[in-house]
């Protein structure tokens, strides 16, 4: 059909950068939540928390 | 509990809304193919708006609270707004090559959600000028509540000027049965992912807050 080309990539655009960006911030959470776990145990070790 | 719901209810709406668009909806006869696009475009341009009116929000009751939640809400409406406001240009692209010939036009509607492209880069351009971050969230709500001017203009851009995008015909009823359902789901299921997005980037903004304070502890 005329024009699907268009459509299919309308689609695909969104759907990408929706789920780049939802794996970004997961990723960037999971990465942060080991440093703060570590960088807690390091303080706690230390007496400061 | 809740978010789980909410992911259950975002998928289903979102299998639903495809199912819609893509086998039940009728082609317009006009514009062929290309408008179901329509369905994925409104979405876009609805939660770059829904993202303003966040900051607005967020804005006024960190100016008035001087609350870092408040501030932190507004910052991550800002960045989500970013990335659905970029969808809803490039969307909006998409759909005026074939139909207008031409992958943009200065056109009141695309101007206007160009402006608030350019307002949502102003907001994080004079928070990372700032050289301190209190004054950067200041200045950032002075953008957000300032550049929420542009929210009425992009609204009302068709009635105002005689553009090339169609009129308000979600509200004036020119909508078909069929594809007004469409529609309706699959703005539905965006908001609903939308809402999810929103806390997540949340919930990712109070851990880089939580680890900034523990490094200050340490050092």
């Amino acid at each position: 059909m005329e024009n699907t080309g268009f459509l299919l990539a309308a689609f695909s655009i969104v759907w990408a950068v929706v789920f780049g960006y939802i794996l970004l911030m997961v990723n960037r959470q999971r990465k942060l939540r080991i440093e703060i776990a570590s960088l807690k145990a390091t303080l706690k070790e230390k007496g400061i928390e | 509990m809740l978010r789980k719901l909410l992911v259950w209810l975002g998928v289903t709406l979102m299998v639903f809304s495809l199912f819609l668009v893509f086998v039940y909806v009728p082609t317009e006869r006009t514009m062929g193919i290309v408008q179901k696009i329509f369905y994925l475009m409104v979405p876009m341009g609805w939660l770059a708006i829904l993202s303003f009116l966040i900051i607005f929000v967020g804005s006024i009751f960190y100016l008035a609270k001087k609350s870092r939640r408040w501030d932190n809400l507004a910052f991550c409406g800002a960045e989500t707004g970013l990335v659905f406001t970029t969808l809803a240009l490039i969307i909006g692209s998409i759909w005026a090559k074939p139909i207008w010939g031409v992958w943009w036009t200065w056109e009141p509607r695309l101007t206007a959600t160009l402006v608030l492209w350019l307002i949502y880069i102003a907001y994080f351009m004079v928070r990372s000028f700032a050289s301190e971050e209190y004054r950067g969230a200041t200045f950032a709500a002075v953008v957000g509540i300032v550049g929420f001017v542009d929210i009425p203009i992009i609204i009302l851009s068709t009635t105002l000027w005689r553009g090339m995008h169609p009129g308000p015909i979600i509200f004036q009823g020119g909508l078909e049965p069929a594809m007004l359902f469409t529609l309706l789901v699959s703005l539905a299921a965006f908001t609903v992912l939308y809402v999810l997005i929103l806390t997540q980037r949340v919930s990712l903004r109070n851990d880089q807050m939580e680890l900034a304070r523990l490094k200050e502890l340490y050092h």
